[in-house]
């Protein structure tokens, strides 16, 4: 399968699974790259718009996620970002994803740990986690490297390494992956 | 096959024919409000980088979020040591409570009375609406303008602009 990816992409707006959370093949024709913060509630109407769209174009749709927390807007968009990534540290980042999003008004610290044990995992490793700000860094480095891609609120979608402007909706999404030649 | 001609009268007009204050002009100062009782005159800055982001008004969605990023990146911009300022023609105490609101931790200045002058004098005021533009200029230590860019009004603009132009007043200052 091909991909059209123009030269002048930033390495950067591509997903690749060394730095990234993915879901699909790397080398699938139409990369979609989130940057999300799991408080926004745009964040949590365009979740089920990412589940349709991975739903049409299963193998030929790599997706990733990297964290774009505004924490002065959101006071749990941080700890929600630490739960999830500490989730993926026990194997699990895609399910405490979309836990966090399936219940964007319940994520209190305890919301959190009673999701870490829905999903077994290590409870009280997640929530040490948590709290010690163990993944604080890389999810600011997601924010600065998204603000200098040129993420500009949230959810900003990046469709083959170039930003999408238009609204995150299915058919709009879908119109503006399908339009890549791939 | 050469395109290069037939593509150049498809481009849009030269962004030059905005007024506002180009690359390499001196950063007119002024004095502002940035709270009831507090003045803020941007040659306080002098010695650092300033990023000056004029907006059309407090409350608007899109200057909320574009705000409230800027808020979140504070520490990449006082990373190169460089001071952000917004400003709109809202009063002090308008400006006093959408920061509390939104919990902004940088000043915004009232360029309120006269209103818009100091808009005006960075070629940014939009008479029709009575506001500003949104429009972002990046002053370097010596308070010459590095960079500026006057964005759609519905448009955020974001931070890349204003990081890259950083990026480039560090590198300069480090060669």
């Amino acid at each position: 399968m091909k991909r059209h990816v123009t030269a002048s992409v930033p390495e950067l707006a591509l997903p690749t699974p060394e730095r990234d959370h993915i879901q699909g093949l790397a080398d699938a024709p139409n990369l979609l790259l989130e940057y999300g913060d799991y408080e926004c509630s745009y964040c949590g109407e365009a979740y089920p718009v990412v589940k349709a769209i991975q739903k049409r174009l299963g193998a030929r749709l790599c997706f990733a996620f990297r964290n774009f927390p505004l924490v002065n807007s959101h006071p749990h968009a941080l700890h929600a970002a630490e739960a999830a990534e500490a989730a993926g540290t026990q194997g699990r980042f895609w399910e405490m994803h979309d836990l966090l999003y399936e219940n964007q008004g319940a994520l209190e610290d305890e919301d959190l740990a009673e999701y870490a044990s829905m999903l077994d995992l290590d409870t009280e490793r997640l929530m040490k986690d948590v709290l010690e700000g163990t993944y604080t860094a890389k999810i600011r480095q997601e924010l600065r490297d998204g603000a200098r891609l040129g993420v500009n609120g949230t959810p900003c979608f990046f469709i083959n390494g170039v930003r999408y402007d238009g609204a995150p909706r299915v058919e709009d999404l879908l119109a503006a992956l399908s339009a890549e030649p791939g | 096959m050469n395109t290069d001609t037939k593509t150049a009268s498809l481009r849009p007009p030269p962004r030059d024919r905005t007024t506002a204050l180009q690359a390499g002009k001196p950063a007119p100062d002024f004095a502002l409000r940035s709270t009831p009782d507090q003045t803020v005159s941007l040659s306080e800055f002098r010695g650092r980088p300033v990023v000056l982001a004029f907006y059309p008004a407090d409350w608007s969605p899109v200057c909320g979020d574009q705000m409230g990023l800027y808020n979140e990146l504070l520490s990449e911009f006082q990373e190169f040591d460089a001071e952000l300022l917004g400003i709109s023609v809202d009063g002090a105490w308008c400006h006093a409570a959408f920061c509390r609101d939104r919990k902004l931790h940088f000043p915004l200045l009232a360029d309120f009375e006269p209103k818009g002058e100091v808009a005006r004098l960075y070629g940014v005021y939009r008479a029709t609406d009575g506001t500003s533009e949104r429009a972002l200029f990046v002053i370097n230590p010596d308070g010459i303008i590095h960079w500026s860019y006057v964005s759609p009004v519905g448009v955020n603009p974001g931070a890349a602009g204003i990081l890259s132009a950083l990026e480039e007043l560090q590198d300069k200052r480090e060669s």
